[in-house]
């Protein structure tokens, strides 16, 4: 059967909430509307308004109240509805919701799923296209999970609500749409690993969320230039699965880093980081970065310039062979 | 669409803060907001809040010989604090600021762990579960949201608790408890925002905080009632604070408490306050203390004599002496610890840090 990533995400919120009655959908709009993409269709009808609710407009207030809901023992999956929209509430979840359970000595737990739709190419107005996963991955305390694909969508979305850790679960919203032949429920890799997605020989490719079917696509071309492709989807930005990336690395000598936030601190720094600290004698080449500019994201007539795609792939995994 | 019953008149504050003592301990009786409380109660009342005091004081002398960082004092807000906290049931919760130490000694929390946050021994060591007191925030007002959150969660859930916040006056400015009563007034959440309003936000006084008639004005904008008590009359903050917890859990939802009190000390330690207020003002201030205020009314009703002195300030000795003993004896903490409770489920996380510490505590070991 043909899934969507939306629904995917969808049927595993309605197989969580099914399945424990403390889990708990709100946020903006997530009610009657079923979300602005759609991803929550249908829950407030099947489990109630009390189980699925539309909250007032506030960001801070839909996580700091979700951490409360956590604390009186609800496993609440509250909704950033777009990326641009999760900074007012910066301060509930890097001060509190990652810090409480260690501040706490462990007495406090805080099983909150945080979904937030992230990434451009969607054609949104301005701040409707971030990526802030840095930040996230950034603040010890979370985990910080983006599928690439629908199954990992609904398996990953499964494992983060029924963990006991902060979980910011990243939406790639312009794969809502991209389909996969699969019957849910379905059971990938545990989400802090990584999953090769495509073996290959000559360069790894590290990408994750939307940028996992670039890759991809990035892989077909380079095949027929005679390349071979290893890509790899982290999957997990928070905690990153070092040894599947340092193994990686080790078959193949070269390193591509694809994602569509601006380079400078971003995922690529880190992975580049790890590779040489871990793989320095099987390096042929720098690690290269195929990332979004040092720019404020631009608007949307400018976005197809603005992000990484399977040219921008390809030139860096050119220049890497060249070494 | 809004409660139609509801009255905007009856959600504005009164012209009056609710004051049932005066500073000589004169009750004026008040049929809006009776005391019951039997002699015992009000006895402990005043216990609770010399207790207070006398940790309070600890506190300070052990950062003045170094063995606190720093240390916020609430001196001269005993009476907001027990008052108030008194008021609740004891399976009600409460999340606090950094300030209330005497709310946490209501709940009979441990003094000495309650101080370990000032120590740097640990960041928190005390169970919320256990005396239903959330951890302290230094972040301003933020707490206020999970007040909320935890009052959604009771009354979706049937149970018949209530949550009380503590913030201050430069908290009322802060974002996040607008949000909170926002949240709290559309659910109805059992929650009360209970405002100490000690005048200043370190050295910015209340005229540079908002140009609110009061504070409790503020909660109108957002359907709660506003209501306003003197602060240092710890009758006052019961009677006004039993009434919010009443509403609350009879589902008529949220209350916005704006007791007047003063800060006595320094905001923290670190703080110099003679550079914003006057000694002339600290003398009216001290006029109003909040104990000698119920000491007065006890005595007034033959509550109080040398014995019940003695026995309060023997009781009050021996928690100092127990807190010092406790902050002396503390151990250091475990460097180890460091990696504990960040994740309950660490899979993979730290990347050899736990070693490079291991080996760096190895390593001075063997000197």
């Amino acid at each position: 059967m043909a899934v969507t990533l939306a629904q995917a995400i969808n049927q595993a919120l309605h197989d969580a909430m099914t399945e424990d009655e403390r889990v708990l959908v709100f946020g903006e709009d997530v009610g009657k509307l079923g979300g602005v993409f759609r991803v929550t269709d249908k829950l407030q009808e099947t489990f109630s308004e009390a189980r699925c609710f539309d909250t007032p407009l506030a960001e801070s207030g839909i996580i700091g109240t979700a951490i409360g809901l956590a604390m009186y023992g609800y496993r609440p999956v509250p909704e950033m509805q777009f990326d641009g929209f999760t900074y007012p509430a910066f301060e509930q979840i890097v001060s509190h919701l990652a810090k409480m359970p260690n501040r706490s000595r462990g007495t406090v737990k805080l099983p909150v799923t945080i979904r937030i739709p992230y990434g451009g190419g969607i054609g949104a107005v301005e701040h409707h296209s971030e990526s802030p996963e840095a930040y996230w991955a950034h603040t010890q305390g979370l985990k910080v999970f983006t599928p690439g694909t629908p199954d990992d969508a609904y398996s990953m979305m499964r494992a983060a609500i029924a963990m006991d850790d902060p979980v910011i679960f990243l939406e790639p919203k312009r794969r809502y749409w991209m389909k996969s032949e699969t019957e849910l429920p379905v059971q990938t890799e545990a989400p802090h690993r990584a999953v090769v997605r495509r073996e290959g020989t000559d360069v790894s490719v590290f990408c994750y969320g939307p940028m996992v079917r670039t890759a991809m696509e990035a892989a077909e071309a380079a095949a027929d230039e005679g390349w071979s492709l290893e890509v790899v989807d982290l999957r997990s930005l928070n905690p990153l699965d070092t040894p599947t990336i340092v193994a990686s690395v080790q078959r193949t000598g070269r390193a591509v880093v694809v994602h569509e936030a601006a380079q400078t601190l971003g995922m690529g720094a880190e992975i580049a980081a790890r590779i040489q600290e871990r793989a320095f004698y099987s390096l042929e080449a720098p690690v290269l970065r195929a990332t979004g500019y040092d720019t404020p994201y631009p608007p949307a007539k400018l976005e197809e310039f603005w992000l990484p795609d399977v040219d921008r792939i390809l030139d860096l995994v050119e220049r890497t062979l060249a070494y | 669409m809004a409660d139609a019953a509801i009255d905007p008149r009856e959600l504005l504050p009164p012209d009056e803060p609710v004051h049932l003592l005066d500073p000589d301990g004169t009750y004026h009786e008040d049929p809006e907001h009776p005391i019951d409380l039997d002699d015992a109660g009000l006895r402990e009342l005043y216990r609770l809040m010399l207790v207070t005091r006398k940790v309070d004081r600890e506190a300070i002398n052990l950062q003045r010989q170094g063995q606190l960082g720093v240390y916020a004092s609430c001196m001269g807000q005993e009476a907001a604090q027990v008052g108030s906290a008194y008021a609740l049931g004891e399976e009600d919760w409460i999340f606090p600021s950094y300030r209330e130490l005497g709310a946490a000694l209501v709940r009979q929390c441990d003094a000495a762990g309650l101080l370990h946050l000032y120590r740097g021994t640990w960041l928190s060591d005390h169970d919320p579960y256990k005396h239903h007191f959330a951890l302290m925030s230094i972040p301003i007002g933020t707490q206020a949201l999970h007040a909320t959150g935890f009052a959604m969660g009771a009354r979706l859930d049937g149970n018949p608790i209530v949550t009380m916040t503590y913030y201050g006056d430069g908290g009322t400015s802060e974002g996040d408890p607008h949000e909170a009563m926002t949240f709290a007034g559309v659910m109805k959440s059992p929650v009360i925002f209970f405002v100490q309003n000690n005048q200043y936000a370190i050295s910015v006084p209340l005229d540079k905080q908002t140009a609110a008639p009061t504070l409790a004005h503020k909660a109108v904008g957002y359907g709660l009632p506003g209501r306003r008590c003197d602060g240092n009359d710890v009758l006052a903050t019961y009677a006004v604070t039993r009434k919010a917890v009443e509403r609350a859990r009879s589902g008529e939802g949220p209350t916005f408490i704006e007791a007047l009190t003063y800060r006595m000390e320094a905001h923290t330690t670190s703080d110099d306050p003679s550079r914003y207020r006057t000694q002339t003002e600290l003398d009216e201030a001290a006029k109003t203390d909040p104990i000698v205020r119920m000491r007065n009314f006890l005595q007034q009703r033959d509550l109080y004599d040398a014995e019940l002195e003695q026995a309060v300030e023997d009781q009050a000795k021996e928690v100092a002496s127990y807190v010092r003993a406790g902050i002396y004896d503390a151990p250091h903490g475990d460097p180890m610890e460091l990696f504990e409770h960040v994740y309950v489920d660490p899979t993979g996380h730290f990347e050899g840090q736990r070693e490079q510490l291991r080996a760096e505590l190895d390593a001075a070991q063997e000197g």
